[in-house]
C-alpha cells in the first residue's frame, strides 16, 4: 500500500460501531436505563454499542427471522410504536423493550390426513371447520385493528383474519404472506389470537390443497425415482476438466422470454 | 427519517456535477476500461480477501495442518475447548436419542424429518431460535431441473462451470439428481410457490444458468421454505425434540476403536443457565451453517448473527478433514449505509442496468461488471489504496454506486419498476434511490468450503454425518444463486435418510459391551496444540459475536475481563 498518502481506514469493522470524532450522540432509555449512542444506529446496534451483547432477541438482523421485535415509547408521548431492533433506527428519548419471546397457541396437525386430497376451496367447508376445530379464537375477532397498527411488516392482519372468518383462506394465505412471525400481533390482542400461527396454517393448506400441484414437476419425479439420471450423471462425474470446459462453453442456453415448458433444445437426448 | 446526512449531501454534489458527461458517454457505449487478465490478476492478488498473503496463515494443527486459512478461521481451528474433558462423567447421560442433529436451519430440520419419517428419535440442539439461520436470508430462489427442455444434466454442467471446475463431482451429481425430488418435497408440505394457473412453477434464469430453472416463493423463498419445514416439525414434537438456546460445544466419540471410533453424541451448553448436558446418540448431523460472522479482514456480512463456523471446530477436533475452506464469497456490493441497510446485497441488476461506481471526488474508477471477484478488489482498491473511499457517520467507508443513471438512461420510473425491492428498503430510511445514489463496499457473503463429505452426507467419522454451509465441495469454490437452498434440503434430507440406515444396520448391537463415551479426542488436541506451540489459543467453539465496543470494555474493571 502507498505510504505517505493518507488513507481512509474503515473504523467499523464487521458490525462492530466505532463513531468517528464530532459523530452526533443521542440520548435513548433500554428497558428505562439511559445511554447515550450515536445517530442514524439501529436499536439493535445502538443496544450493542451501549455494551449489551445479545442472546435472545437477534437473529438475522436483516429483517427476516422475527427475532427483535421491539415496543418503544417517545419520553412524554402515550402511543405505544412497535418495530423490529434491526430494522428501526434510534431517535432522540426512545424509550425502548424489546419483546425475544412470547407464548403463542400453536396446535399440531397432521397436513397429509386433513383434507382428502383433490378438494378445492369452496367445494367443501373441510379446511375451513378445521381453522375452526384448531383456532377457535380466531373467530372471536373484536375487529379492533391493533394488530394491523403492530405489525413490524405493514401487513394488515386484522384483515387477513378477517378473511380467515369468511373461509378465504387464499385471500388469507397471501395477504399474511410476508409474516415473518415475530409474534407482537399475538402479544397486544385482546381476544388472545395467536394471528401469526394461524396464518402459517392457512398458508400451508393453501399450498398444498388449494394450489394446483405441478404436473411436469410430478413427471420429472418419476423419471428420477426411475433412476433415469443416474448414468448420465455418473458419465460426467468422470469427465476431465477439459471435457467439462467444452461442455460447459458449448452449452445452449433457454432464451428469457418463451411459452414455459414449450421450450425444447436441439440435442434432446439428455432430457 | 433524514436520509443522508448533511456531510454526505455535501460529497454528493460531486457525483451530481459528474454525472451528466457520465450519462452522455454511457449513451454513446463508452465505459471505464475492463482491466486486462494481467491486472485482474495483480488487483486480485494485491486485494481480494481470498487472494491476499497477509491476514492468512497455516494452520498448526490438525486433519489440514500446514494449509493456509484466513487467520479468523485458523484462531478458530486452534483454539481451546470450552470444557475440561476431566470435570465430565461420560457415563450420566442427560438425553438419550437415535440422531442427534446439531443446527436447526434448512439442513438440520430437514435432516431430521427424514431421520423421524424412518422411525427414528430425534433431537435437534440449536443455538438461538428454530430456524434462526442463513437459510431465512436467502431471497432469490431454488434450482431444480424440473422444466422439460432441462435435466439434470446440464445443472450438472452448470452448477460445475460456475465452480470453475473445482467442485466434487458426486455431490454435483447428488445436488442435481435430487433438485426435483426436493421441490416436489416442499411442494407436498404447503409450500407457496410461485406458480402459474395450472400449477405450473415460474422458472427463472439465474447468474450461470443454461435453462430457467430458479423457483421461488416472491422474494422470500428461503424463509418460506424455512418456516415452512420448522412448522412441520412442531408437528411431530413426539419424535422430534428441539433444543433452543444450546448450541453443541464438543462431539463426542465412542471406544468402539482406539483413538476415536464412532460418533456417538455431543456436549451442549445452556446458554442460560451456564450448564452442559450430555447427549448420548446412535448417530450426528452436523449442520451448523457458515462463519459470515467471523468478519474475516473486518468485512460486514449478510450472514446471520449465529453463523460463527462452529461446527468447523467441533468436528476438525474429531479429526474430520476440511475442504476448500479458504475460499469464501464476497458480493461486490453490499450496502454500508444507512446502518440498519449494512450488509443487504444491492443485486448486479443496478449495475447491468447501468450505475457506475464512483469515488469521493465524483470519478469512476472501474468498469462496472468485471466478475464479482475482480469488482470487490477495485473498489477494495479505491478505498483502502487510493483513500478515495466515503466515510459514513459510524466510521464504515464505502463508494457511490450511482443508480440515479438508471433514470436517466432507461427513462423516469425504471428504478421502481426493475428494483423495487431496493427502492423500498431505502426510501424507508428516506434515500430515494432514483435520484439518490447508495453507499456500498463488498460485503462476506458465504463459506465456499467446510467439512469433506460424500455423497452420503458421510464425513470421515464413522456415525457423523453433515450438510449444508458447514460442508465443502457441493459448489467449489464459486457457489452459483439458487443452489446454496437446494444444497441444504438435498445433503439435510439425504443425511437423515443415511444416519437411519446406519443406525438400522445395527450400531444398537453394540452397546453396553464395554463402549464408553470419549472426550480422548479433545485431550488428544490440546496436547496437539501445545506440541505445535500455539501460544494462548482463543476458546472454540465462538458461540456468539461481540461487537461490544472499547469505550465499554475498557470499563470493565473486573478480575475476569
Amino acid at each position: 500500500m502507498a505510504k505517505d498518502k493518507k488513507l481512509i481506514k474503515p473504523l467499523a469493522t464487521g458490525d462492530k460501531t466505532i463513531p468517528p470524532e464530532g459523530a452526533k450522540m443521542i440520548p435513548i432509555y433500554i428497558m428505562g436505563r439511559e445511554y447515550v449512542v450515536p445517530e442514524t444506529l439501529t436499536i439493535m446496534k445502538a443496544t450493542e454499542y451501549a455494551g449489551y451483547q445479545y442472546m435472545r432477541g437477534c437473529g438475522c438482523r436483516g429483517g427476516i427471522c422475527g427475532a427483535c421485535g421491539t415496543f418503544y415509547r417517545f419520553l412524554g408521548d402515550y402511543k405505544l410504536k412497535s418495530g423490529l431492533a434491526c430494522q428501526t433506527v434510534v431517535q432522540p428519548n426512545m424509550v425502548i423493550a424489546q419483546l425475544p419471546f412470547f407464548p403463542s397457541n400453536r396446535p399440531s396437525y397432521n397436513l397429509e390426513k386433513l383434507v382428502p386430497a383433490g378438494i378445492k376451496q369452496g367445494m367443501e367447508n373441510s379446511p375451513h371447520e378445521e381453522l375452526r376445530r384448531l383456532y377457535p379464537e380466531v373467530f372471536k375477532c373484536v375487529g379492533c385493528g391493533t394488530c394491523t397498527r403492530t405489525c413490524p411488516m405493514d401487513i394488515d392482519v386484522m384483515d387477513y383474519i378477517a378473511l380467515m372468518k369468511r373461509g378465504d383462506l387464499k385471500g388469507a394465505a397471501i395477504k399474511s404472506f410476508d409474516c415473518v412471525m415475530c409474534g407482537l400481533c399475538a402479544s397486544r390482542c385482546p381476544a388472545q389470537i395467536s394471528q401469526f400461527t394461524a396464518a402459517m396454517f392457512v398458508r400451508r393448506l393453501y399450498g398444498k390443497y388449494v394450489l394446483p400441484a405441478a404436473e411436469h414437476l410430478k413427471k420429472r419425479v418419476e423419471a428420477v425415482k426411475s433412476g433415469k439420471y443416474l448414468k448420465m450423471l455418473d458419465e460426467l462425474a468422470k469427465k476431465s476438466t477439459d471435457e467439462l470446459k467444452k461442455l460447459y462453453t458449448e452449452r445452449e442456453r433457454e432464451p428469457d422470454m418463451t411459452e414455459p415448458g414449450k421450450w425444447m433444445p436441439k440435442d434432446v437426448s439428455h432430457l | 427519517m433524514s436520509g443522508y446526512t448533511p456531510e454526505l449531501k455535501e460529497l454528493l454534489k460531486k457525483v451530481e456535477a459528474s454525472r451528466p458527461a457520465r450519462v452522455e458517454r454511457a449513451r454513446k457505449n463508452q465505459h471505464f476500461p475492463a482491466l486486462t487478465m494481467e491486472q485482474r490478476k495483480e488487483w486480485l492478488s494485491k486485494y481480494h480477501p481470498d487472494y491476499k498473503s497477509e491476514g492468512r496463515r497455516a494452520v498448526k494443527v490438525g486433519p489440514n495442518k500446514g494449509e493456509t486459512f484466513p487467520d479468523e478461521v485458523v484462531n478458530l481451528l486452534e483454539s481451546r475447548s470450552r470444557i475440561n474433558p476431566k470435570n465430565i462423567d461420560l457415563s450420566k447421560i442427560d438425553y438419550e436419542t437415535d440422531v442427534l442433529v446439531i443446527g436447526a436451519g434448512g439442513a438440520g430440520t430437514a435432516a431430521a424429518l427424514i431421520a423421524q419419517e424412518n422411525g427414528l428419535k430425534v433431537i435437534v440442539a440449536t443455538k438461538l431460535r428454530h430456524g434462526d439461520s442463513n437459510t431465512v436470508m436467502a431471497e432469490g430462489g431454488i434450482q431444480g431441473a424440473d422444466q422439460e427442455g432441462d435435466s439434470p444434466y446440464y445443472h450438472f454442467i452448470d452448477a460445475m462451470g460456475g465452480g470453475h471446475f473445482s467442485n466434487q463431482p458426486d455431490l454435483v451429481a447428488a445436488l442435481t439428481n435430487d433438485a426435483p425430488l426436493v421441490l416436489h418435497w416442499l411442494e407436498s408440505l404447503g409450500l407457496m410457490f410461485d406458480k402459474y394457473p395450472d400449477g405450473r412453477m415460474l422458472a427463472r434464469h439465474g447468474g450461470g444458468t443454461c435453462r430457467r430453472r430458479m423457483h421461488s416463493a416472491g422474494d422470500m423463498t428461503g424463509a418460506e421454505i424455512m418456516r415452512v419445514v420448522r412448522d412441520e416439525a412442531r408437528n411431530r414434537t413426539e419424535d422430534i425434540k428441539v433444543l433452543e438456546f444450546s448450541p453443541a460445544v464438543e462431539l463426542l466419540l465412542d471406544t468402539s476403536a482406539s483413538g476415536g471410533g464412532r460418533c456417538a453424541g455431543a456436549i451442549l451448553y445452556n446458554l442460560e443457565t451456564k450448564e452442559y448436558y450430555i447427549v448420548r446418540a446412535k448417530a450426528v448431523v452436523m449442520a451448523t451453517g457458515g462463519f459470515g460472522r467471523l468478519h474475516i479482514q473486518g468485512f460486514p456480512t449478510t450472514n446471520h448473527y449465529g453463523a460463527t463456523a462452529d461446527g468447523i471446530v467441533m468436528a476438525y477436533r474429531a479429526g474430520v478433514k476440511l475442504k476448500d475452506l479458504d475460499s469464501t464469497q464476497y458480493h461486490p456490493t453490499g450496502a454500508v449505509y444507512p446502518e440498519q441497510n449494512v450488509g443487504l446485497l444491492i443485486t448486479e441488476k443496478v449495475r447491468g442496468l447501468g450505475s457506475q461506481l464512483i469515488n469521493i471526488d465524483g470519478e469512476e474508477f472501474c468498469f462496472p461488471l468485471e466478475p464479482r471477484d475482480v469488482e470487490s478488489s477495485c473498489i477494495i482498491r479505491e478505498c483502502l489504496d487510493k483513500g478515495k473511499g466515503i466515510m459514513t457517520p459510524v466510521g464504515r467507508v464505502g463508494v457511490w454506486l450511482d443508480s440515479p443513471m438508471i433514470e436517466a438512461l432507461h427513462g423516469e420510473g425504471t428504478v421502481r419498476k426493475e428494483l423495487p425491492a431496493k427502492y423500498i428498503q431505502f426510501k424507508r430510511y428516506g434515500i430515494d434511490i432514483s435520484k439518490e445514489p447508495m453507499l456500498v463496499y463488498p460485503t462476506l457473503h458465504y463459506q465456499n468450503g467446510g467439512l469433506m463429505i460424500n455423497a452420503n452426507g458421510e464425513t470421515t467419522v464413522p456415525g457423523l454425518y453433515s450438510a449444508g454451509e458447514v460442508t465443502g465441495g457441493v459448489h467449489g469454490r464459486n457457489r452459483l444463486m439458487g443452489n446454496s437452498l437446494l444444497d441444504i434440503l438435498v445433503f439435510g434430507r439425504r443425511s437423515g435418510l443415511n444416519a437411519a440406515e446406519y443406525i438400522k444396520a445395527g450400531v444398537k448391537g453394540s452397546r453396553g459391551q464395554g463402549v464408553k463415551l470419549t472426550l480422548e479426542h479433545v485431550e488428544k488436541f490440546e496436547k496437539e496444540l501445545k506440541a505445535a506451540g500455539v501460544k494462548e489459543p482463543v476458546i472454540g467453539p465462538m458461540i456468539l459475536p461481540e461487537y461490544t465496543p472499547d469505550h465499554v470494555k475498557a470499563r470493565r474493571w473486573g478480575q475476569s475481563a
